[in-house]
This record gives structure tokens, sequence and C-alpha cells, in this order.
């Protein structure tokens, strides 16, 4: 599993959803792909993109009216009642076109043969346990790029193009070579969370520097609570968030572009140094609930949110994930990572930040402009709102909500997050464009924590799966 | 005359071996022309590489590591599982001793009992193990500490040096009962008499069940050996579920998982057919060489 990615988080955040109400059989189908994969090979076809037709103001992608549409949509955490209600504005638009909704959870095992064969569906929301991996569908040349949709001007924002309603950096995972790939729905903060009762209760506040939480750590110890809770056999790579966000802040977002780009001794620099020495000694002074390096990610969640640990690193999507465990007095919140030192390069509000649950039109899509459409559609305030109100998640939609929280302390304190942080929020990509230094860094942050590995060892071994990567001639680089 | 037979049989055949040949013969060549090739599994393209997939799999460090613990997991598990299964299916069926023969008393509960775990389905394992595995709240850390063996606790599946070595108590977990019931139905087939002769004679357990029961259950011990083999190498469900990033330091990565993470999260899915033919190769190769080694003349009884 590669969670440290921004799509394959989605996936994993999607799959708990998933295994939850599937009873776990998410996996033993997955592993029959294996077998149906290998004996999927046939002819394919060659359905150049079509032409736009005549644009209107109504119509500004030249949608062809009468033209089919099938979309995908994975129906997981977040359900696909949003999409549903998205196609029925799409409808309303352009009734003669037929149109086909899929709610599916195996997006990749169902759709593989189809993108052999070369007549995949319109619309794909690439999220799920079992889904395809960006990177190689962008090397082959099978995913269409969206500038077309991004410079349409916005479906319900007068005067704005639909690339100036979104947060910043929300297509940064997405951009290959300055093109956009895909279309990340939801906005996702990654770093730190604790209870806001819990901290209430003791007097705590949430610190701005990182020895206010060392301090606090130690408080927490005293309490008789752990301070950080991570589940090991799992999700150890959760820790890459205040990872990088420390690096991030200190070293600015070109100490992680540099990760990305396979620059020589990035990962030696000293941002990276550094931080990764603020983790190692984490491990040292033992701040670790005790056996968390033997726990899985729902066991390590379960413990935080029974009080047994103070703080619990992870993404947006823990809210949602933790429904119906979590106590109801339990105020979920988002702590930003503290900032190194004072001389850090960007402010401790600035947030590590990805969109996740990615849309795709395949480059052989027949209907690539309807498929647009409908995600301006889904990008106007109008569908934005609808998908928050009913999943209590932000999208990449700027002030689609206004200022409400639906009841969510999570939900509020992401908002806050993301509006503090403005443009400062950055992110880092090297891991889902290599998966196997993702694969690396997940075992060496995996050792990181269990002390079996210090802060130089960590990122000798992860420069080391880095300098492999960038010496293959066979792998497809990218670049930012 | 002779004529009109073959054509019989033929038409009796076509069927099956069409089917045999689309659905098992085809897949194999397949796999295997595809392991010739560079093919991300995405694409029509799938462009000729010939041996090279190969080559580069016999300098990747990862791949030698995988086949380690197959190879470690080949030389304990079915083993000890026959061991095991022999005990149990001993103790319960057969042996004489103070002139009664049969198994112990109240055996055929203990026998469901045995089969139990292997009717649940790997994933459910899975979870089970790793709720007992909890180094905080689970049942096998909890019971030493009971016990008053509390030094003994580890962080099972976090723990480079103990997390292979959990998950093959697993298997054996699983795995004994099936060849417990196994061994009880080959033990029962040996004629009684055999067992009465030896305790007349003054036989106890252990000499009836070395001397008459186990030449006698040769081949079923043979062909048990041969099928556990094929689970070590295999074993995809069990690791997947419970360690899926390769466990602690990559101390539990197996072949077959490295063969799904090339193939569906490296996008190197000629590659990861080749890892697919290798192993193949290696699971007939283990067969070949269990019976090569192994032959001797039945006893009929």
């Amino acid at each position: 599993m590669n969670a440290t990615s921004p799509e394959p988080t989605a996936t994993r955040m999607s799959r708990r959803n998933l295994l939850r109400t599937t009873g776990l059989l998410g996996l033993a189908v997955g592993s029959a792909g294996v077998l149906s994969a290998c004996a999927a090979a046939s002819s394919g076809g060659n359905g150049s993109a079509p032409a736009a037709g005549a644009t209107s103001a109504g119509n500004p992608l030249g949608v062809d009216a009468g033209a089919p549409l099938e979309v995908f949509v994975f129906k997981g955490g977040y359900g696909d009642a949003y999409a549903v209600y998205d196609e029925s504005l799409y409808s309303k638009a352009f009734p003669k076109a037929k149109l086909s909704h899929n709610g599916i959870q195996q997006m990749q095992t169902q759709l593989q043969p189809r993108f052999v064969g070369g007549n995949p569906p319109d619309l794909i929301d690439n999220s799920g346990p079992a889904v395809f991996p960006l990177p190689t569908l962008v090397a082959n040349g099978q995913v269409a790029d969206l500038t077309p949709l991004l410079n349409a001007p916005s479906y319900d924002t007068p005067g704005k193009t639909v690339a100036q309603t979104l947060q910043p950096g929300a297509l940064d995972a997405v951009t290959y070579d300055g093109k956009v790939m895909g279309l990340p729905y939801v906005s996702t903060v990654k770093g730190l969370w604790y209870s806001q009762s819990l901290f209430d209760k003791h007097g705590w506040t949430w610190p701005s520097t990182w020895d206010g939480l060392t301090a606090l750590l130690g408080q927490m110890k005293q309490a008789g609570i752990a301070p950080f809770a991570y589940g090991g056999s799992d999700a150890a790579n959760y820790f890459l968030y205040p990872l990088f966000s420390l690096a991030g802040k200190q070293g600015g977002a070109q100490a992680l572009i540099d990760l990305d780009n396979l620059k020589p001794g990035a990962w030696q620099s000293e941002p990276m140094q550094n931080a990764a020495a603020a983790i190692a000694k984490l491990a040292a002074t033992g701040m670790f609930l005790a056996g968390s390096a033997g726990l899985n990610h729902t066991q390590a969640q379960t413990a935080w949110v029974q009080g047994k640990a103070g703080i619990y690193a992870s993404g947006s999507w823990i809210e949602s994930e933790m429904t119906g465990i979590t106590p109801a007095d339990f105020q979920m919140t988002f702590g930003n990572v503290p900032l190194l030192t004072a001389g850090d390069k960007l402010p401790a509000t600035a947030v590590l930040a990805s969109a996740l649950e990615v849309y795709l039109v395949p480059a052989q899509a027949k209907n690539q402009r309807g498929a647009m459409e409908l995600l301006r559609i889904m990008l106007s305030k109008q569908g934005a709102a609808r998908f928050s109100q009913l999943t209590h998640a932000p999208t990449v939609v700027t002030g689609a909500t206004g200022n409400q929280s639906f009841g969510s302390t999570a939900y509020a304190s992401v908002a806050k997050a993301l509006a503090a942080s403005g443009s400062n929020t950055f992110t880092y990509l090297v891991s889902s464009w290599y998966p196997t230094i993702g694969k690396e860094l997940n075992v060496q942050i995996a050792n990181l924590l269990a002390g079996r590995v210090d802060g130089p060892g960590f990122l000798k071994a992860v420069q080391a799966a880095s300098d492999k990567v960038a010496s293959d001639s066979s792998i497809p680089k990218h670049h930012r | 005359m002779q004529h009109g037979r073959f054509r019989i049989i033929t038409l009796f055949l076509a069927g099956p071996l069409a089917l045999y040949g689309v659905f098992v013969l085809s897949p194999f060549a397949q796999a295997f022309w595809l392991s010739l090739t560079s093919w991300s599994g995405y694409t029509a393209a799938q462009p000729f590489v010939g041996l090279a997939n190969y080559k580069a799999l016999m300098s990747d460090p990862a791949f030698w590591q995988a086949l380690e613990h197959n190879g470690l997991l080949l030389a304990v598990v079915p083993v000890a599982t026959i061991i095991l299964g022999l005990f149990f299916a001993g103790v319960l069926n057969v042996g004489a001793s103070a002139g009664r023969v049969g198994g112990v008393r109240g055996s055929s509960v203990y026998q469901k009992l045995y089969f139990l775990p292997h009717v649940l389905p790997v994933v459910i394992v899975a979870v089970l193990w790793q709720f007992l595995y909890n180094p905080q709240l689970g049942l096998v850390n909890s019971g030493l500490d009971r016990l008053g063996l509390g030094s003994l606790k580890q962080t099972w599946l976090g723990d480079p040096a103990v997390a292979l070595w959990s998950l093959a108590a697993i298997m054996l977990w699983t795995g004994t009962g099936f060849y417990v019931v196994l061994f009880s139905a080959a033990m029962q087939s040996i004629p009684r008499e055999l067992y009465e002769a030896a305790d007349l004679d003054g036989a106890g357990r252990l000499g009836t069940m070395w001397r008459i029961t186990l030449p006698l259950l040769r081949e079923t011990v043979q062909v048990s050996w041969i099928y556990l083999g094929i689970g070590a190498l295999d074993a995809f469900a069990l690791f997947q579920v419970l360690l899926p990033d390769g466990g602690p330091n990559d101390s539990t990565n197996v072949v077959s998982q490295y063969l799904y993470q090339t193939a569906f999260q490296n996008g190197q899915m000629g590659y990861a057919s080749a890892i697919g033919v290798v192993l193949c190769l290696l699971t007939l190769l283990l067969a070949g060489a269990t019976f090569l080694l192994s032959r001797r003349e039945t006893i009929e009884f």
C-alpha cells in the first residue's frame, strides 16, 4: 500500500471505508486481479480525441448535445450521491444526451480491459482500493489534458475561469510537465490531529514552535497519556506529513520540489536533516504509544480517539474515517505542524496540502467535452457546496460553503487552516511519481519511528532509492 | 470398428481439452509471452524486450530478499504443519494401548475443533490475528502476561526479528486442522489387525506411530508436503492483509507481494509476469524434486 502520495492516500482512505462495509472482500478481489490482468491483451482501438463542437455562452466547451456520456464514480467513503446530483444538472442542460452513471469500487480492475482495448469511458473517478497509477497513464499518453476545462468560464462565478475558482496548489499533484492531467476534487490538509476537549481539560493549547510542542509532549507524558500513536504495520508513512511539513516550512516548498525532481543530494539537504533529526528524537525520547510499531492504522487511530494517545498524524479524511468510533465530545481538530526554528522560510500557517479524489478523462474517451462539462458543473459553487454538505469534506473550490462547518470541528479547523495558509500551501509528489521511492520511504519511516535507524541513516537509504531511479533510464521522469 | 471408437473418444475429450486449453494453458502461455515484453499493463502496445526482464530479475535485490523469505517459510511451515498434523491425527485415531485400539476420548470433537480454522476465509483469519497480535490489547501478549511470561511479550507484527515467524505461526494454525483430517482419513484405511498385533507384541502409541502408521502414510505425507510447499511459495492473501507494505524493514515481503507491487503499483506488468513465471518454475521444481527424491516402492495393504 502506497499511502505517501496524493492519489494513493485517497485510495487508502476510501479503502478503509470500503473494507468496513464489504467485510474485507476488497483485498480478495484485488488479488484476483493479478490473474485477470495478466490475461487481458487485445488489439487496441485508435479513437482520436474528438474536436470541440460549436461553442456558445451556455455551452463554452462545445459539448455535442446528443453524445452519450459514460461516468464511473468511486462509491466509497463519500458515496456517489453528489455525482448523481451534478449529473442531473448536466441532463437538464443536455436532455438528449444519454447519461450512464456507474458507482463502483474496483476502478482499475473493472476498467483496465477497456483501457487496453482502447474504448475507455468518458470520466473516471480514479479512487478506491484499486486505482490506475496516474504517472503510468500519463507516460502512456492515456489521459487527456484538461486545459480547455480550466480555461472555460466558471459555471456560476461570473467573470472567472474554472482555474481561477480553485484553491492555490490544488492542481500541483496532477500537473505533469505543465499539463493538468486530472482533476482532484477533494481538498485535504495533512499534519497532526488532536482532541480539543482533551486539550481544554488539561489547559493545553496547540503550539506554534517545535520547542513548544516538545514541552507539550512532556506534559502529556506526565498526565499519563502517550504523546503520539501511529500504525506501524501499514501506515507509518502518515508520519511523513510532520516530516515533510517541518522540512517544507524550514526550506520552503523548493526543499520538497527538489526531492520530486530527483535532485542529487536533495534528501540530505539541511531542512531534511533537521526534520529527520526532530522525528528521530521523538523516537529516542519515547514519545510513542508502546507497541505502535505493531499496530495497524485502525488500531492506532482507535487508541487515539479513546484518549490513550494525545496526537495522531494523518490527513483530513480522518474525521469521516473514524465516524462511529470517535466519542461525541471528542472535538477532533487539525493541528498544523509547528516551525522548527524562527528562521524558517515559510510561516507557521503554511500547510502541507494536496487534493484527492482525482477525476480523469481518458485520452481515448469518445465524449471528452461532455466529461469536461460535467467536471465544470462539479466545480461550480452549487456542486461543490452540495458535495461538502453531503460528505463534510471541503472541495478544491474556494469559498463554496461560506462559513458553514456542518457542525464539525474538524471541518472548521481544516477550512481555517486552508484560509490561513493561502498561497503558502506546499506538497510533495516524489512517492506518487516514483512508486519504488515511495516504497522505500514507507519502509524507512517505519524504521525511523521504531528507532531501527537514525535520521542520517533514514535519509541515506531514501537518497539511495532516489539515485537509483534517477539513473534508471527505463523509468519515465517528471519535473516541476 | 477401431476407427469408430477413436472418433467417440475424440468427441468426448474435445470439449474438456478445449476448456483446459483456453482457461489453463493459454493464460500460462500468455504470461510467458508478457514476461518477454515491457508492457505497462494499461496499453495495447506490448514492446518485445527478449530476456531483459529475467536478466534484471537476477540482479534485483528486492526479488532475492522476497525469495529468501519464501525459502524460510518453505523450510519451516510444511514440515511443522505435517508434524503437528500427524501428531494430532495419531492421537485422535490410531495406536493401541492396554488392549484398546482407537483414538483418545472425545476425538471426534477435537477433530472438528482442529478443522475450524481451515473453514475460515484467509482474510478473516488475518483480521482475527491482527486483533490477537495487537501488542497492547491482543490476546497473545495479555495471555503471556497472565501466565507470568511477560518477558516474552513482543511487538509481533512490528519487529523485523519476529514478524515473519508471527505470520508463519498463523499459517501453521490455519493449515494444521486440514492435515489432521487428511491424515485421519488415511489412517482409518490402515487395517486394525496391524495395530492389534502390535499391541500384542507390546508396542506403545509412539512405537506403532513410528513403525506402522508413518510408513503406510508415506504417499499422503508426500502429497501434503507438495501442497504445503506451494502454499509457502505463495502466502499472498495472509501477508497482504496483515502487512501490505512488506512488514517492518521489508522483513516479510514475499515474492507474490513483490509481484503485486511491480504489477499494480509500479506499472511494470511485463516484469511482474517474469516474476510470475519464475515463481511458477520454482513451484514445478519443488513438486518434481519431491517426487524424484522420495520415490520408493509402494507398500500394498
